[in-house]
């Protein structure tokens, strides 16, 4: 059975989306077979940064709503072969997204893929209460500025309270990924430091991706970072992330950054 | 302060933030999805209570507040003379 993970942050613009197609690619490099899953009905944007834009024929509410079959309606990746997609309807209205139909899909993906990653649409209304309903896992996207901040502790909030396995009575696993951080504008102290966002919203840290222009360069090609120069500083903090969800020990540190400068950081890791 | 105007730069704002942070979530943390969980406290106590004396629904205050280590649950319940209370 796979694994589902919500890729979350209330505020909208942090990284959702780049985080979803990077992990989601770089889980597909270790030959994992992964599918995205859009929830932003009306709002689609996942198959813009996959690349897969003028592929899209059926989506996720003409699954929903049987006129189309799971399978007619994901479209693999044409660099990743175990890399799919499943977009969001661009024209229909949110309705159309059901508590029930949404489970059904879920269901069926949970049987065929190692990982499903569902991209959440900002805010807190249906289509991101839907989208980690399902979740076994959430990775809560961050920027180190006050108003995503205080955002993101909202979403630990729901989390933790309105998804089916809160409701059963477990533990949510949540992993704070920090992106777009400057660790120079951090260290004159006019950025939000890892440390005080960690301590502030109290989950691990699953990343730390810098703020870099290859991610604005991958999107504008189409192309998962982690896969559009796979050694550029935010592509190696993704494959470590990704290292971590798929439960593996690596440390944390800022990529292109100077040893030492976060040495402390060495030490957490992934719960 | 001056050492930051010397140098031509500000003063550093990212502690400002986290201070604003941490009183501001302290608060929500508190207050968020507290609010359902007092008004059906409320509508159930009402409920219990009802069954043995009549109360008026404004007389019921319920309130909860949330310290770090613990909660507390006030019940603030005014119940008339001669509403009828029954002897066991």
């Amino acid at each position: 059975m796979g694994k589902v993970v919500v890729v979350t942050s209330g505020k909208g613009g942090v990284g959702k989306t780049t985080s979803t197609a990077a992990l989601g690619a770089a889980l597909a490099l270790r030959k994992e077979k992964v599918v995205v899953v859009d929830f932003d009905v009306g709002l689609r944007n996942l198959d813009l940064i996959l690349g897969a834009e003028r592929r899209v024929v059926y989506d996720f509410i003409n699954v929903i709503q049987g006129d189309a079959k799971l399978s007619q309606a994901l479209i693999r990746d044409k660099r990743l072969e175990t890399l799919f997609l499943l977009p969001a309807s661009q024209t229909r209205d949110k309705e159309s997204l059901t508590a029930d139909g949404v489970e059904r899909v879920i269901a069926a993906l949970k049987k065929s893929f190692d990982w499903i990653i569902c991209d959440s649409p900002a805010g807190i209304e249906r289509g991101a209460t839907l989208a980690m309903r399902h979740a076994d896992v959430a990775i809560v996207v961050t920027n180190p500025e006050v108003s995503s901040v205080r955002d993101s502790d909202r979403i630990v909030g729901l989390l933790d309270a309105k998804t089916a396995k809160a409701e059963r009575g477990e533990r949510m696993e949540k992993h704070l990924l920090l992106t777009r951080y400057d660790p120079s504008r951090a260290e004159r102290g006019d950025m939000l430091k890892v440390e005080d966002v960690l301590e502030i919203l109290s989950i691990p840290l699953l990343g730390i991706i810098p703020e870099s222009t290859d991610v604005l360069r991958a999107s504008n090609l189409g192309t998962p970072v982690t896969i559009a120069d796979s050694r550029s500083a935010p592509a190696l903090a993704y494959l470590d992330a990704a290292r971590r969800l798929a439960g593996e020990t690596v440390p944390v540190t800022v990529p292109g950054e100077k040893r030492g400068l976060f040495g402390k950081l060495l030490g957490w890791r992934a719960a | 302060m001056k050492i930051f105007g010397f140098f031509g730069g500000k003063r550093a704002s990212a502690p400002t933030a986290r201070e604003r942070l941490q009183i501001l979530l302290a608060h929500e943390r508190s207050s968020l999805g507290q609010s359902d969980l007092v008004a059906v406290l409320r509508e159930e106590i009402i409920a219990v209570i009802a069954k043995h004396v009549q109360v008026d629904r404004e007389k019921v205050n319920v309130k909860m507040d949330r310290d770090e280590k613990v909660s507390t649950l006030e019940i603030d319940v005014e119940i008339p003379l001669q509403s009828g209370a029954r002897a066991a």
